[in-house]
């Protein structure tokens, strides 16, 4: 085999004291070679990003290396100057982002920015670089790319500003792209196209592709190769198929098991169960803008026309991109947002009409688990009192709330001692399992789950889906999932809605949707979800 | 979380540094009865005693032979009560107005604002004078005065917080738990927004030190209590035969404030850490 493009060997590199652990990545060694997508995936925490900042001489103000070596052409590059690498990056090594917005200056066109790379390395005339940039955002697929190149950023779309920075990358043909989760923050739609493009032009340049991931989807989509991390070791690399197909390591098996499985399962008949919620002609617009004469005000509908029913024990997903207003609708159900029209009937009332005294009785039974696991819980009360509010405020006395604090901690799988301690002193997901037990305090009957499981790593979200499908069971509660991730739902719901620029294109019983798509929108997204064919081919 | 703040206040040295004078001007007023039982208007030397020339009299007379050490203590008692007592109150006005702006927002928020911007646009420094003036020159007057016109700081910076709080999800679920917005104010929402009050406050004191120097130095201080503007104020016109009389208070003024100034730089730091400047 031909000589590696990069060559780590033995890395170490070291945290600041009083970290978690001694070492981020501790002793890993892998080679990269021209022409290969090499992923290292791991969840959050397991140093997967540290050994390509570290390549890349981008690692945080304490944490630095303490053995090994990174050889790249032949020299190492723990060993360069800080000139030395300035001169390397973005010329042979180049890199892209997670977060394309915060990426990218906001006050400068994209052709300037794209300029700005040949600048740095004092490469062609100031006219030859504006022609290269055209070219470039041409390459990467950008539509009308004289008008993009004029562009600010915030004017381009997601997907678009990641294409820009994976022009700005290639402009000096790199031999070497190293691509830092660059679609997570990205629609399931634009996620495809964008591993499409890294791959055709990988293996048009010929470039070696460093690929950061935690999902295995995607892994399955791209790479070549794989490397497995835990805890800043290598657990398992080899072949993406000996990988995926045929882990060795116990941790990788659970990682994958820990995936959800597209199937859905056909699930009882709920017609014949009474209705809990139902939502009619719900509509809800934002105008923003048109303040002075002569602009005109910008009206989005975030919600047309929505019509929904939830039956008690049932679990309805509401699915959607980014913008599709699924988000909109859980807070129109609960009021944090006020509708424009439509009624939502919950056990009889309209919750919609409904103001002051009886809108906090109402709310009562309808409850809401949020998305950020560190947003969502007041960093300054205690888990005790983060679960006892509700009820207290409610009338019940203190005592009698704490108690049932205790018996929920237990009931979401936390320890009880945990009331007397201080949200930071929890993981993700056990902080979204405090989450859950605060939506509980009330007995709600209806519980809204806005984007639960999101934020976390794929083994505890699997672990959190258990958990919710069990207190569902147990309590006779109905579930409002809404999710952008189509696996979630799929392991979930009992019925989706999927949404698109504010209507629901599509509904009915998860397995229906999954098999036999009605709208196009709906076939566009689960033709989308990455991982799919790989999945499908093993199945049969 | 106490330790690990005082490591992170304790790694600015300045702020240190600050912390050792403050409590040195502290230990000066409380025991200042004690270290100078005599009134600090008594006549006690020839008046001009220069500085230094007798032990019992170390930091020499003023104009009227009354000692300057002792004058020095009981004004450090006069700044420090001014500044925290008229900061207390500042932040008193200023902090319920910020947050019910911020909370409630529209018209709430627009009448409350436009409220403050009346109380900032006109001079501070002119507005305490007129009010002193107004209400005559006492220790309470000094002290309404300064708070009346320092408070608008606060309620701008707690609506800022406010605003950007009240939008966190844990108060959209305080809200769906059915707690009162009064509740939801005084438990979710300020007590986020306490540490940038902190920092703020303790430069308030600072600038209240200097209000209150700056108008005892006019004439405008309580005609009862010797402080460290009155004593600047009075030695103005024998500044070049008598320098000792307006130097002294008015390095005393100096290190107060700077003092007050740097504690509040390492409270940010302790406070925010993730503000802090890197590379220490």
């Amino acid at each position: 085999m031909t000589e590696p493009v990069l060559s780590i060997k033995n890395l170490k590199i070291a945290l600041p004291e009083g970290a978690d652990r001694d070492f981020a990545v501790n002793d890993i060694s892998y080679d990269l070679y021209a022409g290969e997508i090499l992923c290292i995936v791991g969840e959050s925490g397991s140093g997967k990003s540290m050994s390509a900042n570290a390549t890349m001489g981008l690692l945080p103000d304490l944490v630095r290396p303490v053995g090994g070596e990174i050889i790249f052409e032949d020299t190492d590059l723990l060993k360069l100057s800080e000139a030395q690498m300035m001169d390397l990056r973005g010329k042979k090594i180049a890199m892209i982002f997670q977060e394309p917005m915060s990426a990218l200056n906001p006050l400068m066109r994209v052709e300037d920015q794209i300029a700005e790379v040949f600048e740095a390395h004092g490469l062609l005339a100031p006219k030859e670089r504006a022609t290269r940039a055209i070219e470039l955002l041409t390459e990467v697929g950008i539509p009308d790319p004289e008008k993009a190149a004029r562009a600010y950023p915030f004017q381009l779309s997601g997907g678009q500003r990641q294409r820009v920075m994976i022009a700005m990358a290639l402009a000096l043909e790199p031999r070497m792209l190293i691509a830092d989760e660059p679609t997570t923050a990205l629609d399931v739609t634009t996620q495809a196209q964008i591993l499409e493009l890294i791959r055709n032009l990988q293996e048009k340049h010929g470039m070696a592709v460093m690929f950061i991931t935690h999902d295995f989807g995607v892994v399955a989509e791209i790479a070549d190769r794989v490397a497995v991390m835990q805890y800043g070791k290598i657990v398992e690399a080899g072949t993406a198929d000996a990988v995926l197909d045929n882990p060795q390591h116990e941790y990788t098996q659970k990682l994958i098991a820990a995936i959800p499985k597209l199937a859905a399962e056909a699930s009882e008949e709920t017609a014949g169960k009474t209705p809990i919620l139902e939502v009619e002609g719900l509509n809800k617009t934002y105008v923003t803008g048109g303040g002075l004469l002569f602009s005109k005000p910008r009206i989005v509908h975030a919600v047309n026309d929505v019509n929904l029913t939830l039956s008690e024990g049932e679990t309805l997903g509401i699915v959607g991109e980014s913008g599709s207003g699924k988000s909109s609708v859980g807070r129109c159900l609960v009021r944090l947002m006020q509708p424009d029209s439509g009624t939502v009937k919950l056990a009889g009332h309209d919750m919609a009409q409904l103001s002051g005294e009886a809108l906090r009785e109402a709310r009562k039974s309808i409850q809401m688990i949020f998305q950020d696991p560190y947003a969502s819980l007041n960093p300054r009360s205690k888990v005790g009192r983060i679960i006892a509010e509700g009820p207290m405020a409610h009338g019940v006395s203190k005592q009698e709330a704490y108690a049932r604090a205790v018996k929920l901690l237990e009931l979401v799988d936390l320890d009880a001692l945990a009331i007397d301690r201080y949200p930071h002193e929890f993981s993700g997901g056990q902080r979204q399992r405090i989450g859950i037990a605060r939506a509980l305090a009330l007995e709600p009957r209806v519980i809204i789950a806005d984007e639960a499981v999101s934020a976390l790593d794929v083994s505890i979200q699997a672990q959190v889906l258990d958990l919710l499908a069990e207190l569902k069971e147990r309590l006779n509660l109905a579930l409002i999932f809404i999710t952008h991730d189509l696996r979630v739902a799929a392991q979930i719901c009992d019925r989706i809605a999927v949404m698109q620029k504010g209507r629901v294109v599509e509904l009915g019983p998860a397995h229906a949707i999954f098999n036999n798509p009605q709208s196009d929108y709906t076939r566009t997204l689960i033709e989308a979800i990455p991982g799919r064919e790989k999945e499908l081919a093993a199945a049969g | 979380m106490m330790a690990d703040f005082w490591k992170r206040f304790a790694r600015n040295r300045g702020a240190v540094i600050g912390l050792a004078i403050l409590a040195v001007v502290i230990l000066v007023a409380l025991l200042a009865p004690l270290l100078f039982p005599q009134s600090p208007w008594r006549m006690v030397q020839r008046p001009f005693l220069p500085p230094f020339s007798m032990d019992q009299y170390p930091l020499g007379t003023d104009a009227l032979g009354r000692d300057v050490i002792s004058g020095l203590a009981y004004g450090a008692q006069v700044s420090l009560l001014v500044g925290l007592v008229s900061t207390v109150a500042a932040l008193l006005i200023g902090i319920p107005i910020g947050a019910l702006a911020g909370y409630f927002g529209g018209w709430v928020d627009d009448a409350l604002m436009r409220f403050t911007e009346f109380f900032q646009t006109v001079p501070s420094f002119a507005l305490a004078i007129v009010l002193v003036a107004i209400f005559q020159p006492s220790i309470e007057s000094i002290i309404a005065a300064i708070a009346i016109v320092s408070w608008p700081p606060v309620a701008r910076l707690v609506r800022g917080e406010v605003l950007s709080l009240r939008s966190r999800e844990y108060v959209e679920a305080a809200i769906l738990s059915g707690q009162s917005n009064l509740t939801i104010i005084l438990r979710q929402v300020l007590p986020n927004t306490i540490s940038p009050i902190i920092v703020l406050a303790s430069l308030m004191v600072a600038t209240a030190i200097l209000l209150e120097s700056s108008l005892s130095f006019l004439g405008l201080g309580d005609p009862n209590l010797m402080s460290w503007g009155y004593m600047i104020g009075a030695a103005r016109t024998v500044i070049r035969q008598a320098w000792w009389l307006s130097f002294f208070p008015g390095v005393a003024i100096l290190l107060t404030v700077l003092a007050l100034n740097l504690i509040g730089e390492g409270l940010n730091d302790a406070l925010n850490p993730r503000l802090a400047r890197r590379g220490k």
